[in-house]
């Protein structure tokens, strides 16, 4: 059971990381659809740094630049040359695989170390829990500090506030003062770190090998997260357990015979994915102040 | 606005594109009687495993022709319309022979094909064939009856996990085969099947290894791509199989073997014979499979190092691959029985090609029931 589990936790933490990067971006008002791009970009990147330097944790460090990297190419289109926001994310999944394909040619059939765990002191003894939550990697911890981080910065901090305005109308926010601009350059560049990290994960702990495309569509599974959270963090665990959980079911119902096609299993995740999507929007329509107002539009400042 | 979007997306699609040439084509450089060859890729050799086997057969001709061949490879080439562009455009190109490497160009190969009626074809692992359409597969079965001997000599828990992509005949096949194999030598091994639902998706084999381990597997095999379940199986202290080429590099003490796909006899043959004007699309029995189907025996099977395993087992992996190479073996060889008891053949009898292909039931070892 534990081995279970813990695989859950495993499969669930790359979502988890690129999830919470990019609400923290779409709360300021960009919607980047580069996530898929930035994972890949992170584990290309992480990877490539581990064979070079030989030490897994300049692997996150590189994970979270290349992500930043991307979303920094994302930024000056968007923010600084106003273009479409849907376009340029599609844009930039694009551009990125295939950039992590030509950089990732000399990597291919080569293996790295993986990151180690790391034992609490003490609160690693407690029987189950312990195994499950204090025998992780700096990235499971890391994940989760950032998601504290996240929820006590948009809620209680000033800087947290005033990023919350820019995504909810970026005319009033820009009128007192506030640079639109440098606010979402900053939460863009957030989302990509997170995201690069998250792609980490995947060469650095679940299968430390480099391969094209490796992140099979996990960046689109993030971005439904942020909704199915409805931009909420904590939210975005219980998303991302969910998610992993019924990915991690469907396998054990397969190797145990439960009789339920293995198919319909399969199509579960995406399934609860889309059940949950409609549950909010239909909320939202009642209530609709839980979207940021501003996501999507580009802010021209001379209006 | 608009226009400055539609400018950087060209800037977009240009730079991609002129990536896709700079990545895609790789010339030798021409001389006057050369043969000029095409090749298809599903995805890049990047994959180590489907594609990766096309591109080491792609350097085998390179380095038997030199010069006398020029090869013009298109990569990740999505399955259907776009497939169709791609090949008409490389017969343009005058290559005079067309290796297209995946199951799902068999209606775009067939059509331009018709086209291009001087030009000749050759689809990897279809059935359907034409005048200047040939087509080429692989015993792939063969290597998995030789994993479930190893399999069934090397476990001690008795419980073999095999990942498989898709419930479809070559991949049952498969699975059949490695039940005959691991019942030739250990009647109380079973194996239970987690079906993927895709080719590739690294993560996702990881996880199903790692499901396969915590619910007492201790040998895996797969019918998927990455090498990711051989890595689990590396940290999780198990054994497993190699799929496609030799991934030893990943998984140095859980790989045992690995079936590797060599196709590099095929496509030089092939290239021999329209080099000497007596290309055919061969007379090779028409059942499904194509008109080649080799395996061990043919050498587009082969088998890489035994690794991991006592010196006993070693041998008697290679008295199981010479019995198959030799026919001394027949794997689908009667009585055959299915895994709910009913008989398909009795003693005596052997499944012909077109029953393999016709698979929808497991033999007897395999637990569960096929979806769908």
């Amino acid at each position: 059971m534990d081995a279970l589990i813990l695989t859950i936790i495993a499969t669930s933490i790359p979502l988890l990381l690129a999830a919470i990067g990019e609400l923290i971006s779409e709360k300021s008002g960009v919607l980047n659809l580069g996530v898929e791009g930035m994972m890949l970009s992170g584990a290309v990147g992480a990877l490539g740094a581990v064979l070079w330097l030989g030490n897994p944790y300049f692997g996150i460090l590189a994970g979270g630049l290349s992500g930043i990297f991307m979303a920094s190419i994302f930024s000056i289109f968007t923010i600084n040359f106003m273009t479409n926001q849907v376009a340029t994310g599609l844009g930039l999944t694009i551009f990125a695989t295939g950039l992590t394909g030509l950089a990732g040619a000399p990597l291919v059939g080569k293996t790295i170390p993986s990151l180690p765990k790391i034992e609490i002191f003490l609160l690693s003894d407690i029987p189950m829990i312990g195994n499950i939550l204090f025998k992780q990697d700096l990235i499971a911890y890391l994940s989760i500090a950032i998601i504290i981080f996240a929820t006590y910065f948009l809620k209680y901090t000033k800087p947290g506030i005033v990023l919350r305005a820019v995504g909810d109308d970026h005319h009033s926010a820009h009128s007192i003062g506030y640079s639109v601009k440098k606010i979402r350059w900053f939460a863009t560049c957030f989302g990509g770190m997170c995201a690069g990290i998250g792609g980490a994960y995947i060469p650095l702990v679940l299968t430390p090998h480099w391969s094209e495309g490796m992140t099979a569509g996990r960046g689109w599974i993030a971005l439904a997260l942020v909704v199915f959270a409805s931009w909420i963090p904590w939210r975005i665990i219980v998303g991302a357990l969910i998610f992993g959980g019924i990915t991690i079911a469907q396998l054990v119902g397969q190797a145990r015979g439960w009789p339920i096609p293995s198919q319909i299993l399969s199509m579960m995740p995406y399934l609860a994915t889309i059940i949950a999507l409609t549950m909010i929007s239909g909320r939202m329509s009642k209530n609709k102040s839980i979207v940021p107002a501003s996501l999507g539009k580009p802010f021209v400042d001379s209006q | 606005m608009i226009k400055f979007c539609m400018r950087i997306f060209s800037l977009f699609a240009l730079s991609a594109s002129v990536f896709m040439l700079l990545v895609s084509s790789s010339f030798a450089s021409g001389h006057g009687g050369t043969t000029k060859v095409g090749f298809v890729y599903l995805t890049t050799p990047g994959d180590h495993g489907w594609t990766y086997a096309h591109e080491l057969g792609k350097q085998m001709v390179e380095k038997r022709f030199g010069k006398d061949v020029k090869i013009s490879v298109v990569e990740n080439v999505p399955e259907g319309p776009d497939a169709t562009r791609v090949i008409r455009e490389l017969a343009k190109q005058g290559n005079e022979i067309i290796f297209t490497t995946s199951f799902g160009y068999m209606e775009p190969t067939l059509k331009v094909a018709k086209e291009f009626p001087n030009i000749k074809f050759e689809h990897i692992t279809g059935y359907k064939r034409s005048k200047n359409l040939a087509t080429g597969n692989i015993r792939f079965y063969e290597g998995r009856y030789i994993q479930g001997v190893v399999a069934g000599l090397m476990t001690k828990t008795n419980k073999i996990g095999y990942i498989g992509a898709y419930p479809i005949a070559e991949v049952i096949m498969g699975i059949n085969a490695f039940a005959q194999g691991l019942r030739s030598v250990n009647k109380d091994a079973t194996i239970s099947v987690i079906w993927a639902n895709t080719w590739y998706d690294p993560v996702k084999e990881a996880d199903a290894a790692k499901v396969h381990i915590a619910e007492g597997a201790d040998i895996l095999a797969q019918h998927t791509d990455s090498p990711a379940m051989l890595q689990i199986a590396e940290k999780k202290g198990a054994l497993g199989f190699g799929q496609s080429t030799d991934m030893s590099a990943f998984a140095p003490k859980a790989q045992l073997f690995a079936s590797v796909n060599n196709w590099g006899p095929y496509y030089i043959k092939k290239i021999e014979q329209l080099r000497n004007k007596k290309w055919s699309t061969g007379d090779g029995p028409d059942h499904w499979a194509g008109n080649v189907w080799g395996g061990l025996d043919a050498d587009m099977l082969t088998i890489s190092k035994f690794q991991n395993m006592p010196g006993d087992v070693a041998k008697k992996a290679q008295k199981a691959v010479n019995d198959v190479k030799t026919g001394k073996v027949n794997i689908f060889a009667g009585p055959l029985v299915d895994n709910t008891g009913k008989e398909i053949i009795p003693a005596g009898k052997t499944l012909d090609d077109g029953a393999l292909w016709g698979m929808n039931y497991y033999l007897k070892g395999v637990n569960g029931k096929i979806p769908g």
